[in-house]
């Protein structure tokens, strides 16, 4: 037990060095470290709990996804009966479907015939399931189409891989570092922004669908009599974004939507120095847009953000250009803010904030102070007490704690790993935690020479024995700390981390670096009894 | 230099006469944790039970409590606890959980910064919906339980049976008088608290197994010896490692504790309690002497053992 080769003893130096040294990268000041070889530009990430920064959890609502479904089947089940030149009746939504009633009998098999091609299967046409993301029944006259609920499953996780990229181009804008999203289980996402004072304008930009679309405002009814009675076919009521909101009869035909748009940026008008947003079509857009201005010189159009109308200017003379502007009495924020949401482009479905944690600066900094005088002050306390009741055993044991400790970093550092307040926590409980392994050694070679053994065969046997003991007490403490990794989330997951860390770095130190010690003050002093 | 010597030399202390003392005052305590639990219940943070929580800085310490309470239930925001704190102007807010689903958890942040106006410095704002709330309580609860069950498992396979029923006990013993404390003091149960939790069973079985390896090292030499006797050697010659290991163990949670910060104070003491009180004394009094009443005597180990050596020389030897 405490005869090392020296390639061996070199070695456990070696490791242990080397791990301690990965630590630095994360010490470098940022100019220096973006210098470094890719594979030393590993670093400990600090979480958001100590350098301050937004945590938001956003949800893709399945009901959302089937509602948008429902209404694409509706309008795709009108185009179909329209192109097949079929009679129908009562074509709407009835809770979780589609129905429509054939006017005759006899139309009634090619129809259905016709509306099943409107069924396709999940994971497109290469897909091998055989699953269908519709289903299309038959009873007499009467046809309904109503998504699976595999169908609105795979929906919901397409419709988190678009949201992801959309909501990635309108982070980006703000022009915050290294922000992170992910996705989280199957209709989640996740995003963190560090250092950001203020997350409302975040989540402002996080829960807007952004849905841009340009229509004509339908002129042959007030909206007030729109509201007592029954509004023409093909218009709704849409209020203006105002205070207090503003009735408009708009149809629901769509001349140009957001889709079309090349770019949009905050400008000034130049007569009135109001800010608006002005924008540029695509080609199609362009022609779109012409040909409806063209069409309609006089009438008012409404421009519409999430069933919103922002403004309804009239039509003065056809828009050739392929560009224009928004005007809503925005702020230059607000203007800033509709540009990043326009050029970004539309969510599919709308997203909803369901778990927000914001840290300020000034905490984060706080927490940092806290969290470096309790480890200086714990390792202080525990390094005495070790020297006092072990003396040069004690000095053994800080030593290889300290190793320990840089090695937690270290490794941290290589995983790139996030640092958290309770995962400081969880480096000072390992401290407390790792000179157990030494306690356990020591107390065994005393144990050892007290029984009547010579000083090297006590600290031999001691070494033997107590590595058992050391091994099955860490492997529970290790499932605690791998079942709170797996549970956990944010600081949790942080403390879980470093305390999973610690624990094998602990049992490392105990078989390799405290035995080497030993072994070379064995070696120098050839004691004739044991120092402790 | 001397060195400190807490415990002497070849102590002798009858643990397991002791057991008649422990035993009681365990079931009495653990008695008292579990009405605490029922009737006080736990003091969910809003991880659990949903809500918001803005922890808000007034600079120079320009607070007046009484004009933030009275901004704040002018918005009928239904329950709203407004706590002083530090003493450096610092106040947190908690608002429980609005009615009307997700969306309007997030008004309430709105309201209250458009309540409290400019000039105050937002330090923390959470705010978790009903959705998640559930979840994160149901994955706490589950959390527990595996580690609990993964625990039992590896112990069955290092040990015999009755060292890890009696590890399981002695375990649950301590997550009882944790959640007790946590209920009496209404000390925040939120995620950490399940971290704190965790880890104190981690620490706790890790000292019970020190005891419990040398049990059944004692059980492998002494054969025969009587089993209290036994019992009571192996807690006596480990209770120098329990006690030093115990000592180093309260510094660190001691500097936690006080030095750690607020954001982690509530992790901090329910440890301090669950590892530094609880802990070691269940390891000591309750484990070891439970192993007496689940039938571990020096007679059956014995022949265990003398079976299993009996099975493996037959199968060599064929």
């Amino acid at each position: 037990m405490l005869y090392f080769s020296k390639w061996k003893a070199l070695a456990i130096l070696a490791v242990s060095a080397i791990i301690c040294l990965m630590v630095v990268p994360s010490l470098l000041p940022s100019k220096a470290y973006d210098h470094l070889p890719g594979f030393l530009q590993r670093k400990i990430v600090l979480g958001l709990d100590l350098q301050g920064g937004s945590y938001i959890v956003l949800q893709v609502d399945s009901a959302e996804v089937r509602k948008a479904r429902l209404e694409q089947l509706r309008d795709d089940a009108r185009r179909v009966l329209r192109d097949a030149k079929v009679g129908y009746t009562g074509l709407n939504i009835q809770g979780d479907a589609v129905q429509v009633r054939i006017r005759d009998g006899q139309d009634a098999e090619a129809a259905y015939t016709q509306l099943r091609t409107l069924s396709q299967p999940i994971g497109g046409a290469m897909s091998t399931s055989g699953q269908l993301d519709t289903d299309v029944t038959r009873d007499g006259n009467l046809i309904s189409l109503s998504p699976t609920s595999t169908g609105v499953q795979a929906r919901t996780i397409q419709a988190v891989s678009q949201s992801i990229e959309i909501i990635r181009k309108r982070i980006d804008q703000l022009g915050t570092t290294e922000p992170s999203i992910q996705r989280q289980g199957a209709d989640r996402i996740q995003v963190q922004v560090p250092g950001l004072q203020d997350p409302s304008r975040l989540k402002a930009l996080l829960g807007q669908t952004a849905k841009l679309t340009f229509r004509l405002v339908d002129n042959t009814m007030s909206p007030q009599q729109a509201l007592q009675g029954r509004p023409p076919a093909g218009t709704d009521v849409l209020y203006s974004d105002s205070n207090p909101p503003v009735p408009y009869l708009i149809e629901q035909r769509v001349l140009v939507a957001g889709e079309d748009l090349t770019d949009a940026q905050p400008s000034f008008d130049p007569t009135t120095r109001e800010p608006v947003v002005t924008f540029r079509f695509n080609t199609n857009g362009a022609r779109r847009f012409a040909e409806a201005t063209q069409a309609n010189v006089g009438r008012p159009f409404a421009i519409i953000l999430d069933n919103k109308v922002i403004s309804a200017p009239v039509i003065r003379e056809p828009i050739l250009g392929g560009s224009g502007q928004i005007s809503g009495s925005f702020t230059v924020q607000a203007a800033n803010d509709l540009a990043i949401l326009l050029r970004a482009g539309a969510l599919p479905v709308p997203l909803q904030v369901v778990e927000e944690r914001t840290v300020g600066p000034g905490l984060g900094a706080d927490s940092i102070r806290a969290g470096l005088i309790a480890s200086i002050v714990g390792a202080i306390a525990v390094a005495l007490f070790m020297i006092a009741t072990y003396g040069i055993f004690g000095v053994v044991a800080v030593l290889a704690v300290a190793v320990n400790v840089g090695m937690i970093f270290g490794v941290l550092a290589m995983l790139g790993a996030t640092l958290t307040l309770p995962g400081i926590a969880g480096v000072v409980l390992t401290v407390g935690i790792a000179v157990d392994s030494n306690v356990l050694i020591y107390e065994r070679i005393r144990e050892e020479a007290r029984a009547g053994r010579s000083a090297i065969s006590a600290i031999d046997a001691g070494f033997t024995r107590a590595l058992a003991t050391i091994l099955d007490s860490n492997i529970t403490t290790f499932i605690a700390a791998a079942v709170l990794f797996y549970i956990g989330s944010g600081p949790v997951r942080g403390f879980a981390i470093t305390f999973g860390i610690g624990i094998i770095t602990t049992v490392f130190t105990a078989f390799t670096l405290t035995r080497l010690m030993v072994a070379l003050w064995v070696r120098w002093r050839r004691p004739q009894r044991v120092p402790i | 230099m001397r060195l400190l010597r807490i415990v002497p030399d070849d102590t002798k202390f009858d643990f397991m006469r002791f057991r008649r003392i422990s035993f009681p005052i365990s079931a009495l305590l653990s008695i008292v944790a579990l009405v605490a639990f029922f009737t006080l219940g736990l003091n969910f943070g809003i991880d659990f039970k949903g809500g918001t929580l803005l922890e808000v800085r007034y600079p120079n310490a320009a607070l007046n409590i009484g004009d933030v309470r009275s901004k704040l239930e002018a918005l009928e925001l239904g329950e709203v606890q407004i706590q002083e704190i530090g003493g450096d102007g610092e106040v947190l807010i908690r608002v429980a959980q609005q009615p009307g689903g997700e969306q309007a958890q997030q008004a309430v942040v709105g309201k209250v910064r458009a309540a409290l106006g400019d000039g105050v410095e937002y330090r923390r704002v959470e705010v978790v919906g009903p959705r998640v709330s559930q979840e994160l309580l149901s994955y706490g609860i589950v959390g527990l339980m595996l580690a609990v069950v993964c625990i039992l498992v590896y112990l069955w396979f290092r040990f015999e049976w009755q060292f890890a029923l009696g590890a399981s006990i002695a375990n649950f013993h301590d997550i009882v008088l944790t959640i007790g404390f946590m209920s009496i003091f209404q000390i925040d149960f939120d995620l950490t608290s399940v971290a704190a939790l965790l880890t104190i069973l981690g620490y706790s079985l890790n000292d019970t197994i020190v005891i419990y390896d040398r049990i059944r090292e004692m059980l492998r030499r002494y054969k025969k010896m009587p089993t209290d006797e036994l019992l009571n050697a192996s807690i006596n010659s480990t209770l120098s490692r329990s006690v030093i290991t115990h000592v180093t163990v309260t510094l660190a949670l001691l500097a936690l504790v006080l030095f750690g910060g607020r954001a982690i104070h509530s992790f901090s003491v329910t440890m301090m309690f669950g590892v530094v009180l609880v802990g070691t004394y269940t390891s000591i009094f309750i484990a070891s002497p439970l192993l007496i009443y689940l039938g571990v005597t020096t007679r059956t180990m014995a022949e265990r053992a003398e079976k299993e050596a009996s099975s493996r020389a037959e199968r060599i030897t064929p």
